[in-house]
């Protein structure tokens, strides 16, 4: 099973855009700044193993826009709310960059409904002395260099013209993202504070190159969540699911494998 | 019309070939460019050319307020509105700051303006901006809660002037148990309010309304913008079911004056060029953050403002003469020009920047002395309505 059903839920009085495909145990994806939408090669092969659910988040991309959100922890309570509308159990949760940082709120909030925990890149803390990339105020075509090592991947994502509804969406996600992750920059200074709380298996993904969140963050995740393990991807940049998508399959099918 | 004299203060001493190593003169530009020995000089060389502008018979001296750059040297106006409450007799003194939304404690504000108002017995002139995007890269101020903090700031703020305290202000951004501002305003119930912008249709719908009635002010905007949003305001009054005046109305606009039009435009254009080339320079995305607009304005203004963010570079004194963004010549012509532009659209008050970028203090002095004495007597008729505006009260 690798292709994906497109439809809309209201969850949390909130309409949004979902993708779904593939059997198995449910591996929930929360997705990054730069929205979702698109059934990637990621999930293709991930969904030979697992059902595969990608909802946009609020704010985002297809997705409405609610009231109620302004911050990521927002986010967090929307998606416990989501797991337990839909009725999901040993979720598999991964999550990348703010979507990460989600995960790892909505883990340190309840933890009853997840089975594992992946977090690829996450934003949510801060390492000082170690500055993130100025995201808003990189171009957009220093943005799309900047999240990858291998620059062939950015020139590809460079050569797609975006049509008028595409750039709505691309002004609506840098909105959203300003919005939860502007000031502190990409991370909440409480949430270091509970990490200890996720007691459920937990993979730390990291690219050694990533511009956006650099690979010193690995660590000090890794550290603050008892037990989690780190894997760092060379020669990738900040998102090793599209950069090193084999590698990150890989990585992520055989934890959930061994997890217990 | 009323007269203001507007002054940005710039760092004029700055090596304009910053922009061979850095792509902004805001946010990112080294402080390590200023010399406090120069800025000395020109900080007082600069409150001389406001304080002559009370002595030329101006209706009023502006500052303004921005963070971190070498457009203006301004970040705390009240610190130079305070000098001239002191220096000055006559004029009325407009602080078109201050950045509401940048505050954690905007009460301030009520607090900065009242002093003024008593220090100056009532001359105050109460600007309230949410600042450009640059002062939200700077300060750290989530862009996308600039509308909302502004807001509450602004209505926080008025209710400190005109509700006896102490009271409660209980908003989302903002929450206080004691409002209860010292000292009192001396104008009652509160001063002139003032709101300078680039042109919004969501601050004009807001200024407009018959509870607020403030001024509207279009700063530095070619003169096809300044006619759609003046037409704007007046059209939202007609909606509201009442008739702007022409007081409610200001632009805020570079001007130069000199003996001949070709003599104005030969000292002006490396000033007035340095201005909009090199001290307003920015990249778009340091001019717009991402939520410092909503989605829908987003949509109307971003092609154009990455566009003419990008095209910054190539601007001339011909091109901004002739988009309207500099009004430039003999006191004749200089006259004509704002006749010209007070018949299309309205405005009944003029806010004059006469130093600009690099403009030296010799031709700032001149250029003020021949506006006053040349060009204001031939056009003070112009747009002169003194019925009192009446507000209606709010709910």
């Amino acid at each position: 099973m690798s292709e994906a059903k497109e439809f809309y839920e209201t969850v949390a009085g909130c309409k949004v855009q979902m993708l779904r495909g593939g059997k198995g145990a449910p591996l929930l994806f929360l997705h990054g700044g730069g929205g979702a939408g698109i059934w990637l090669p990621f999930f293709k092969t991930l969904s030979e193993q697992y059902e595969v659910i990608v909802p946009e988040h609020p704010g985002f991309g297809r997705s409405d826009t609610p009231d109620w959100l302004d911050n990521v922890g927002d986010y967090a309570n929307f998606y416990l709310e989501f797991m337990q509308k839909f009725g999901l159990k040993d979720v598999n949760l991964v999550g990348t960059s703010l979507g990460g940082w989600i995960a790892a709120d909505l883990a340190v909030r309840d933890q009853s409904r997840l089975k594992t925990l992946t977090l690829v890149a996450p934003a949510g803390i801060h390492v000082n002395g170690v500055p993130k990339g100025d995201i808003f105020l990189w171009t957009p075509e220093q943005s799309v260099r900047n999240l990858f090592a291998d620059q062939t991947f950015a020139e590809r994502v460079l050569a797609i013209q975006p049509d008028e509804d595409e750039r709505r969406r691309r002004m609506k996600n840098a909105l959203m993202l300003a919005k939860v992750g502007w000031q502190p920059r990409l991370y909440d200074p409480h949430l270091r504070k509970w990490l200890h709380r996720i007691a459920k298996p937990t993979l730390v993904v990291w690219g050694d190159s990533d511009k956006v969140i650099p690979a010193q963050y690995g660590p000090a995740y890794r550290d603050l969540i008892p037990g989690s393990k780190l894997e760092v991807l060379a020669n990738c940049g900040h998102l090793p699911h599209i950069e090193k998508a084999g590698d990150t399959t890989a990585l992520i099918s055989k934890f959930i494998a061994e997890a217990k | 019309m009323k007269f203001f004299f507007i002054h940005l203060m710039p760092y004029a001493e700055l090596d304009l070939d910053y922009d061979k190593q850095h792509n902004s003169a805001w946010v990112t530009l080294p402080n390590t460019y200023y010399d406090a020995a120069k800025g000395t000089k020109l900080y007082n060389r600069y409150i001389d050319e406001l304080v002559y502008a009370d002595k030329l018979g101006f209706d009023g001296v502006c500052v303004n307020e921005h963070h971190q750059n070498a457009y203006g040297l301004m970040p705390i106006p009240g610190v130079i509105a305070g000098a001239l409450a002191r220096e000055t007799k006559n004029v009325k003194i407009a602080v078109l700051g201050r950045a509401l939304p940048l505050l954690t404690y905007p009460l301030s504000v009520a607090e900065e303006y009242a002093m003024l108002d008593n220090i100056s017995g009532g001359r105050l002139i109460a600007g309230f901006v949410r600042g450009i995007g640059a002062e939200y890269h700077s300060t750290g101020v989530n862009p996308a809660e600039s509308h909302d903090r502004f807001h509450e700031a602004h209505d926080l703020i008025m209710q400190a002037w005109t509700k006896p305290g102490p009271s409660r202000y209980e908003g989302k951004y903002y929450h206080f148990d004691y409002v209860n501002t010292w000292p009192r305003m001396v104008q009652q119930p509160h001063p002139p309010i003032w709101i300078p912008s680039q042109g919004s249709s969501e601050t004009i719908n807001w200024a407009s309304h018959p509870t607020r009635k403030y001024v509207y002010l279009q700063t530095f905007s070619p003169a096809d913008q300044l006619k759609r949003f003046m037409d704007m305001y007046r059209a939202k009054a007609a909606e509201y079911g009442y008739e702007a005046s022409p007081q409610q109305l200001g632009w805020a606009t570079p001007v130069y004056v000199a003996d001949t039009d070709e003599q104005a435009k030969r000292e002006a254009k490396q000033h007035i060029e340095a201005f909009y080339n090199k001290f307003l320079r920015m990249p778009f995305e340091m001019l717009i953050p991402p939520g410092y607009l909503s989605l829908a304005s987003m949509q109307a203004v971003g092609q154009k403002a990455r566009a003419a963010a990008a095209g910054a570079a190539a601007t001339t004194i011909e091109s901004v003469m002739e988009r309207g963004m500099f009004i430039c010549g003999s006191p004749d012509s200089v006259a004509q020009q704002l006749e010209h532009h007070q018949k299309i659209v309205g405005y009944g008050k003029l806010i004059s920047m006469m130093q600009f970028g690099t403009l030296p203090h010799d031709l700032t002095m001149r250029n003020m002395e021949l506006f006053a004495t040349k060009v204001i007597p031939k056009i003070r008729h112009l747009g002169e309505d003194d019925r009192p505006i009446k507000v209606e009260a709010a709910e």
